[in-house]
């Protein structure tokens, strides 16, 4: 059996990653959202299924994918696309659902500006355990998310709120401001999004347009015998210019570019809007059947008829593949990757193969050592497939945002901590891989609130070339700095706290250390020089003094400092640990803190709450290093034998 | 050897001389990179990089003292601590051929930078559509140029630099047969309509437009996004009398006139300008954004570019990662102007030590990959022998 187990941690992790690859078929009778989330549109500059907007929509609304309320296990709506298909097609059913986050801890000022009463907070569980729960505070006891309904009373408060706030330069508002202007644009998001296919207000779509088409021939005839000052029928142009209004609305309110370009434009970017097409109607004579299909397939969805729905789904995708057979196809393959989370997948599997190494330097460490360095390669496997997929999407080298440095800032460590486990195969490799694996993907979600990841580059970023030199080098370079800090971390806390650090584990340690700062030393520098001949290729100056490049130059000293003091002998094995751990200060003050300051060229992403984080994380860090400052015989690994630190 | 001479070639050559001037060099670069905030990048490179001392003003008093070495100070330490090093200990070994090539691509690039920041030049360019130009404009360095403009076919220019205006006295130069007097001269100032602002004393420019208008001193900007508009009373001073005191400013948009013994004289204050023996013509600016964003996509300027001999005469796209090269600079394209689209921003850079860093890089790439190689090689044979 215990032989055995590796493989079998193995073939139940495959299981786990594998459950979520294949979408079942739908039923018989049912609708076919997974069709319908396939459907393309273009939003920022970018051809994407409506289920990815379905997700980052909420993502961006409420930090999280799931739609539902805490005082009920079932969620509200079984997937991202069908509460989707309920804000596009039936808004009155989606203005009770609770996507709206608005936290008491975060802002209890704007809960209060909202006027959400404790009835709305505070959750009340209808199981005796759940509240003795709630008590403990293992589950929360007020919800953080509300309908829009709940706030609607308010928005006019709001925006008056957020109109005194937005003057305010980003980074000076309170906090107070912020969550203003937060909730309002998340307010603004759905709004749009309501408007993007009908009219919120139209109590049926489909029977509006089929009225607008009939009064279109007498109303334009109106109109322009009002224009040549001829005598012309009054109701019939008043009809014209109130649905022209109503258009407008659409037009100026819509979020999705849902209609594709007529097939004789030659721009096949050139998709519009649902309110653009239907004002085109006043040119062309007809309403733009793609319009009309979306229309219908709202009245099915109002009406319950999956039939017809899905009739109009598989009609008007078989009309789009002429076309757009290529973004038809990254469409579906974008949907299977949402569905498949491997990101969120691979940190299951990083937390396992983390706590399988630990308990592996206690018991079994060979067979939970494997087990671990099995799940680990697993995750690496699965990482890699989602890195490249998105890279697939995009067109672009892996690196093209700080989310996606996120990922493969921990795709490189673990990948040097691979190769490590494999030298080395003392479970210290996938102990670190575990750890950085995990951190960084954590990291990646929380990036992730902010909106859709695979962004359209800006024009000085829109190289291949130095994106996939520069950039991808670069962050190798962070990834290795980290490695080396963490895997100092390992040394102190295991020489500190426990007896398992015997003088072969230390010394082995070292040489990873060390070999990997040599690694990290590399990349870093070339990656910082390229960079600078980029910048020399872009507007004419090697060195900018730019805030992220002087934190890729701090890093690059950084690791010149710990090979110099290795070199010169000014420090032994506790000191590199020391100077490693401070490796990761520097990193992450070069990977997020020069961000935060939001000046130079590179401040893509400016976040505040992650400043807290930072502070935190760097704290952390100079307490490890002080404790690898401890005197030896502290060291619980070193009190009995003399060590050779 | 004498001991003293001994100390200062121990401490010259020390390790922990290198480790020490290293980590001062993270300091003063990550000190700089917070003080971006306020001061901009331009003035963080003349504060903490472009300089020997960091100076920090003590509080209330005006008085700036040395705070912290400044990049020349590190940079040239460094420098000679790597040189002394290497010539004291220079033993050429194979094993040692990574580390050396890395230090020597080290020497090249930390020299480059120096000569960079001493010879490079930055100026900008900005055109509109059809437009042509013989000059760029520097980017925060401004001349006042008094122009003998009568002859129609070419004028004939006297420029006075800032450096000069700054010391606000009186110019005397061959080509003027009057004497400039620089009374005032504001690096940064603010100007409004008199009418607008009523009550105040009685303007000191006597002729032009300066009359009608009120100067109010700013505190000079160092920050990289807003510029300075400078401004000046000068007075013409004839051997007959004076001629009258003009206000002169890039922001009041065109030279003055004036006429002195039958000739049409200009004034203006300008950006300070380089010309160049040919002319930028720009033919079509393009500026591209992403579908339904407003994220830009493509900028790109095409120009006619034509040499005053008449030998080269052709058409260039300039865009985003791709600049011209000609003639010792390289033309950028940096920007447009959001209220035209119709206008280009080009960057004009002359820097002729620009291939230094290339080589530089190679070097310490080569380097590092060497030395780490012969490191990762031993430690795979001494495991394999171990085996």
């Amino acid at each position: 059996m215990k032989k055995y187990l590796p493989l079998i941690v193995l073939l139940l992790g495959a299981y786990s990653v594998a459950s979520n690859l294949f979408i079942p078929a739908t039923p018989a009778g049912s609708f076919d959202l997974t069709a319908f989330g396939r459907l393309p549109v273009l939003v920022n500059g970018r051809i994407k299924p409506l289920d990815t907007v379905a997700r980052t929509s909420l993502l961006v609304l409420q930090n999280r994918q799931r739609v539902g309320d805490p005082a009920s296990k079932e969620p509200l709506v079984a997937s991202p696309a069908e509460w989707l298909a309920d804000v596009l097609f039936a808004p009155a059913k989606a203005d009770n659902y609770p996507t709206f986050r608005l936290s008491l801890a975060e802002s209890p000022e704007l809960v209060t500006l909202m006027g959400l009463t404790d009835k709305q907070i505070n959750i009340s569980y209808s199981s005796a355990m759940m509240r003795a729960l709630a008590f403990a505070d293992f589950v929360p006891k007020v919800r953080s998310r509300f309908s829009f309904n709940q706030i609607a009373p308010k928005l006019a408060e709001l925006d008056r709120q957020a109109q005194l706030a937005e003057p305010v330069e980003p980074q000076l508002r309170t906090p107070f401001q912020k969550a203003v202007v937060q909730l309002r644009e998340r307010v603004m998001l759905y709004q749009q999004l309501k408007h993007s296919l009908q009219l919120p207000d139209s109590p049926d779509f489909v029977s509006e347009l089929g009225k607008f088409q009939q009064a279109l021939p007498a109303g334009v005839e109106a109109v322009r015998a009002r224009q040549k000052n001829e005598p012309y029928n009054e109701t019939a142009f008043k009809v014209m210019i109130e649905m022209a209004k109503r258009y407008e609305v659409m037009e100026s309110m819509g979020y999705l570019l849902a209609i594709p370009p007529a097939d004789n434009d030659p721009n096949p970017s050139a998709w519009k809007k649902t309110g653009s097409a239907l004002l085109e109607t006043f040119a062309t004579g007809s309403v733009n059947p793609n319009v009309m299909a979306y229309a219908l397939l709202g009245h099915a969805w109002r009406e319950k008829q999956p039939g017809q729905f899905n009739e109009v789904v598989h009609l008007y995708r078989d009309q789009l593949a002429r076309r757009f057979a290529t973004p038809l196809q990254k469409s579906d393959i974008e949907t299977r990757f949402n569905a498949a989370e491997p990101f969120y997948k691979s940190m299951t599997l990083y937390a396992a193969a983390f706590f399988l190494a630990i308990f592996s330097w206690l018991k079994w460490p060979d067979t939970l050592g494997r087990s671990a360095f099995y799940l680990t390669l697993l995750a690496f496997v699965v990482t890699t497939a989602g890195i490249a997929t998105r890279m697939w999407l995009e067109g672009r080298p892996p690196v093209t945002n700080l989310y996606s440095s996120a990922l493969f800032v921990g795709w490189g460590s673990v990948g040097l901590c691979l190769i490590l486990e494999k030298i080395y195969r003392n479970g210290v490799g996938s102990v670190a891989a575990g750890m950085i694996g995990f951190a960084t993907l954590l990291i990646a979600h929380h990036l992730s609130l902010s909106g859709d990841t695979l962004e359209m580059m800006r024009a000085v970023l829109d190289t291949n070339l130095w994106l996939a030199t520069h950039v991808v080098v670069v962050t190798t370079g962070y990834a290795a700095t980290f490695l080396a800090g963490f895997l100092a971390i390992i040394y102190v806390l295991r020489g500190v706290l426990t007896k398992s650090l015997e003088k072969s584990t230390a010394d082995s340690l070292a040489r990873m250390v060390y070999g990997i700062v040599c690694f990290a030393t590399l990349c870093s520098l070339v990656g910082t020089v390229l960079g600078g001949i980029w910048a020399d290729q872009s507007w004419g100056r090697f060195w900018g003094w730019d805030p992220k490049e002087n934190g890729a130059l701090i890093i690059v000293i950084w690791n010149a400092v710990i090979l110099h003091c290795r070199w010169g002998g000014l420090v032994r094995q506790r000191g590199l640990m020391a100077l490693a751990i401070f490796g990761n200060v520097v990193t992450s003050w070069s990977w997020f803190g020069v961000n935060m300051l939001g000046v130079g060229l590179h401040s893509y992403g400016f976040m505040d709450s992650a400043f807290y984080w930072l502070v935190a994380f760097v704290s952390s860090q100079l307490a490890l290093i002080a404790l690898s400052g401890l005197p030896l015989e502290k060291w619980r690994s070193f009190r009995v034998r003399p060590a050779s630190a | 050897m004498h001991a003293v001479v001994r100390q200062f070639r121990d401490f010259f050559v020390s390790i922990r001389l290198t480790v020490a001037l290293l980590i001062l060099s993270m300091i003063l670069v990550f000190w700089a990179t917070l003080a971006q905030v306020e001061l901009g990048v331009w003035g963080v490179q003349q504060k903490f990089f472009h300089s020997f001392f960091v100076l920090q003003e003590i509080p209330h008093t005006g008085i700036s003292v040395p705070a912290f070495p400044g990049g020349y100070f590190i940079g040239g330490l460094l420098l000679i601590n790597l040189l002394a090093a290497h010539i004291y200990r220079f033993r050429f070994e194979w094993r040692k051929a990574g580390i050396l090539l890395t230090h020597a691509g080290l020497i090249l690039l930390l020299l480059g930078e120096l000569f960079t920041g001493l010879m490079s030049r930055e100026s900008l360019m900005r055109l509109n559509e059809g437009e042509t130009k013989h000059y760029s404009e520097s980017y925060r360095q401004f001349e006042l140029a008094v122009m003998d403009i009568t002859d129609p076919k070419f004028n004939d220019v006297v420029a006075i630099p800032e450096a000069v205006l700054g010391d606000a006295g009186i110019v005397q130069h061959p080509k003027l047969p009057f004497q400039v007097r620089i009374h005032q001269y504001y690096p940064n100032a603010s100007m409004q309509m008199r009418t607008q602002t009523p009550g105040l004393a009685p303007p000191g420019a006597t002729a032009g437009i300066g009359p009608n208008i009120t100067v109010m001193p700013l505190a000079l900007n160092v920050k990289d996004s807003e510029g300075n508009t400078p401004a000046a009373l000068v007075e013409m001073i004839a051997p007959e009398g004076t001629l009258g005191t003009w206000l002169v400013s890039p922001v009041l948009g065109q030279p003055q006139t004036f006429a002195y013994q039958g000739r049409t004289w200009e004034i203006d204050l300008r950006p300070q300008r380089y010309y160049q023996p040919y002319a930028v013509q720009l033919l079509k600016f393009s500026h591209d954004v992403y579908a339904g964003t407003d994220i830009p996509k493509n900028f790109s300027s095409r120009i006619r570019l034509t040499t005053d001999d008449h030998h080269e005469d052709r058409e260039v796209l300039i865009y985003m990662n791709n600049p011209l090269r000609y003639a010792g600079l390289t033309f950028y394209q940096a920007g447009f102007d959001p209220n035209n689209d119709r206008n280009s921003i080009l960057q004009v850079v002359r820097n002729p030590n620009w291939v230094m860093p290339y080589i530089a890089c190679v070097m310490m790439g080569f380097g590092l990959v060497i030395q780490f190689g012969i490191h990762l090689f031993g430690f795979f044979r001494k495991r394999s022998a171990a085996a």
